[in-house]
């Protein structure tokens, strides 16, 4: 589904991503983990086509298409999805109108037919479910006055309306206590299907004990330093990062 | 510059003027003031950024219009709330039929000001042209000069007004090259009540000068909400001037929408007078192609633990050219002042330019006083956010500017007008209707 090959990105001039080299397949779930500052989140924001990143070398396909091809939207139509870290709060555009209007969007490139508000609380009904929210949070303001718990959920509540093949969760578990931690990772597991793939950044190993990865990716100093499956995320939790670190030259 | 050529219509309206003995010669010493004063210049501090040139090289008429053949229907999308009290003018003249305040309650008194000046000329002399003073304001002492048709509104003591009273001022082709001058007096008597809804519109597209003023006088213990929507033609040009004053513990909000004229200038002044009282001054204005609009705010701090609050937004595209000047003037008896001003402005294009310029003067020391103004684009983390659901560039962009206008539109607080903002403003950015 997603083939990185010695990807290199920088910001302001600064090289953040040093050479990534990634495989992922339908189905699987990758955990990237790595300290700050090891460029995770960037990963994560060059993939969905953040315009503060420069990619300087390398390659994205996905599904067969060139992504750095694609803008941002277009990426989003073509079922990439990103989480993010610090979503946006937009007062005035309800719920219902931006999840709407995004889902839309995504029927459009399909060449299906737009849904109206009508229908669309059809669809919300079920989706709603997922995350464990009420109907009164689709007439609220994005975001605006969310708490960081809500805040995530509402992200994971985008992710279920848009039904992404590929999903980018950026270190969706920070700030979350762990009552919202559970709500907001069994939803990404009800979301999670044959045909999809999820890549779960995150820094701390807590997150995986509820969204369970098929394989973990250490970066460090913007490098893939080590790739295992889950018990590698353990070790990170029992050992810290740093034997990973020295022997890498970071 | 020159004002002479308002003097040979000045005396014919002084011959053609009714009303009691005190009347001319206030309209006398008025016109004095702004044949003395002149239209102002960018000289002028108060005018820097705005030139009233293509104001001051016209002569606009007065006219006596006819009577209108617009009907409601006509004016259906101007009514905003059939629901509300209304007083409809046409060109500046009164329509009956089209108005409708008869379930006012009995005790509030809501009369045109010939009206006033024939039933209690003593009490209307008390207090018309004492609030909005004109010795150094030439708009205001032209407004004074030449008033015709105005509205007098008296909330007597304790008296609630639940539904809002609209004052609506429409101006059509009969008003071509005409200048009109609205005249409003509110008195709101300790502890009343009253929400003003007052709007400015034109059918087609008329060339005409709407010079308002307004005097508003909130005594203690009561509040008055003032809405004003400033949507004249493309072609016309508005000066409207607002002054307030409030005695202890009253209320004034004051929301100012502007999205027509060619040119305008709206001042909202207001003098906290009285211990404990409240002033909040919000406002959105919307332009585009040549628009120029200006907006002055000037807040009194006149007596101890006031509080003031201002939000001015602007959303400005092609060439058009916005102006903010807020200002606050803190006495020295004023202590446990409490002012917040913000002023914000969004650039959609490259030729669209704002200038703003906040000034507080304080002479009281226990005294909180913030100030703060932005100009700038949309943000491009916002814009992403957006774009990495699928919605496309422009889509975003819109929705963007939409909730930019949306957080100063929350705070109006009579549902059916702040309903008809937000889905004309997401209308216009959109090009969606809003459901």
């Amino acid at each position: 589904m997603l083939t990185i090959t010695d990807l290199h990105a920088s910001a302001g001039g600064k090289e953040i991503l040093k050479g990534i080299s990634l495989t992922i397949n339908a189905g699987e779930v990758h955990a990237i983990m790595g300290p700050n500052g090891s460029g995770k989140s960037t990963l994560a924001q060059v993939i969905a086509g953040h315009p503060g990143y420069e990619v300087t070398g390398g390659s994205i396909a996905y599904e067969g298409q060139d992504l750095l091809d694609l803008e941002a939207e277009e990426r989003a139509q073509a079922g990439v999805f990103l989480a993010f870290q610090y979503p946006v709060e937009i007062p005035g555009v309800t719920n219902a109108y931006f999840l709407r209007a995004a889902y839309n969007e995504l029927r459009k490139a399909r060449g299906e037919d737009e849904v109206d508000p009508i229908e669309f609380l059809d669809v919300m009904e079920e989706k709603l479910k997922v995350v464990e929210m009420d109907a009164s949070f689709m007439q609220r303001s994005v975001n605006a006055g969310f708490s960081g718990g809500e805040k995530k959920r509402n992200e994971i509540l985008q992710m279920a309306v848009l039904d992404p093949k590929l999903a980018v969760l950026d270190e969706t578990d920070s700030g979350l206590d762990i009552d919202a931690l559970r709500i907001v990772a069994e939803g990404v597991n009800k979301l999670k299907k044959p045909t999809n793939a999820t890549i779960v950044v995150t820094h701390y190993q807590r997150l995986l004990n509820y969204i369970v990865p098929d394989f973990v990716h250490v970066l460090a100093g913007g490098r893939i330093v080590r790739s295992g499956g889950k018990e590698l995320a353990l070790e990170l939790e029992a050992k810290g990062y740093d034997w990973l670190l020295e022997p890498a030259g970071v | 510059m020159p004002t002479t050529s308002y003097a040979d219509q000045f005396a014919a309206a002084l011959a053609a003027g009714e009303g009691p003995a005190w009347l001319p010669a206030l309209r006398e010493r008025a016109f004095a003031r702004f044949h003395a004063l002149g239209f102002p210049t960018t000289r002028d501090e108060d005018w820097h950024f705005t030139s009233v040139t293509p104001i001051a090289e016209r002569t606009f008429k007065a006219i006596r219009p006819a009577a209108t053949t617009l009907t409601l229907a006509d004016l259906e999308a101007h009514l905003l709330d059939p629901d509300w009290h209304r007083l409809v003018f046409v060109n500046g003249r009164l329509e009956p039929a089209l108005s409708t305040f008869a379930g006012l309650p009995a005790e509030v008194q809501v009369s045109t000001l010939s009206e006033a000046l024939r039933e209690q000329p003593e009490w209307v002399q008390k207090h018309l042209g004492t609030l909005a003073a004109f010795d150094t304001a030439a708009f205001t002492a032209l407004n004074t000069a030449f008033m015709q048709d105005g509205v007098v509104v008296r909330v007597p003591k304790g008296e609630v007004v639940e539904v809002a009273l609209h004052i609506l001022h429409v101006t059509d082709a009969q008003a071509q090259g005409a200048a009109i001058h609205p005249r409003l007096l509110v008195v709101a008597e300790p502890l009343a009540q009253l929400t003003l809804v007052e709007s400015h519109v034109a059918v087609g597209a008329p060339s005409y000068l709407v010079n308002a003023v307004a005097e508003i006088s909130v005594a203690n213990g009561a509040r008055v909400d003032h809405y004003k929507l400033q949507r004249e033609s493309a072609e016309a040009y508005h000066v409207g001037t607002v002054q307030v004053t409030q005695g202890r513990d009253s209320i004034y909000h004051s929301f100012s929408f502007a999205e027509g004229a060619a040119l305008s200038r709206t001042n909202v002044y207001t003098k906290l007078a009285g211990t404990g009282s409240e002033a909040r001054l919000n406002g959105l204005y919307v332009l585009d192609g040549a628009q120029h609009a200006d907006h002055q705010t000037f807040v009194e701090h006149l007596a101890e633990a006031c509080a003031s609050r201002e939000l001015y937004k602007g959303i400005l595209d092609g060439e058009s050219h916005g102006v903010f000047n807020g200002k606050v003037y803190v006495d020295p008896v004023a202590q446990r002042t409490d002012g917040k001003q913000t002023n914000k402005a969004l650039i959609l294009s490259e030729k669209a330019r704002v200038d703003t310029k906040p000034q507080l003067e304080i002479f009281a020391d226990d005294v909180k006083c913030t100030h703060g103004a932005t100009v700038g684009r949309l943000e491009q983390l916002p814009l992403f956010y957006l774009k990495s659901r699928g919605i496309g560039a422009e889509n975003a962009r819109a929705l963007l500017t939409y909730a930019f206008a949306a957080e100063v539109l929350e705070t109006i607080e009579v549902d059916a007008l702040r309903v008809t903002l937000e889905k004309a403003i997401f209308e216009r950015f959109t090009h969606h209707r809003m459901d």
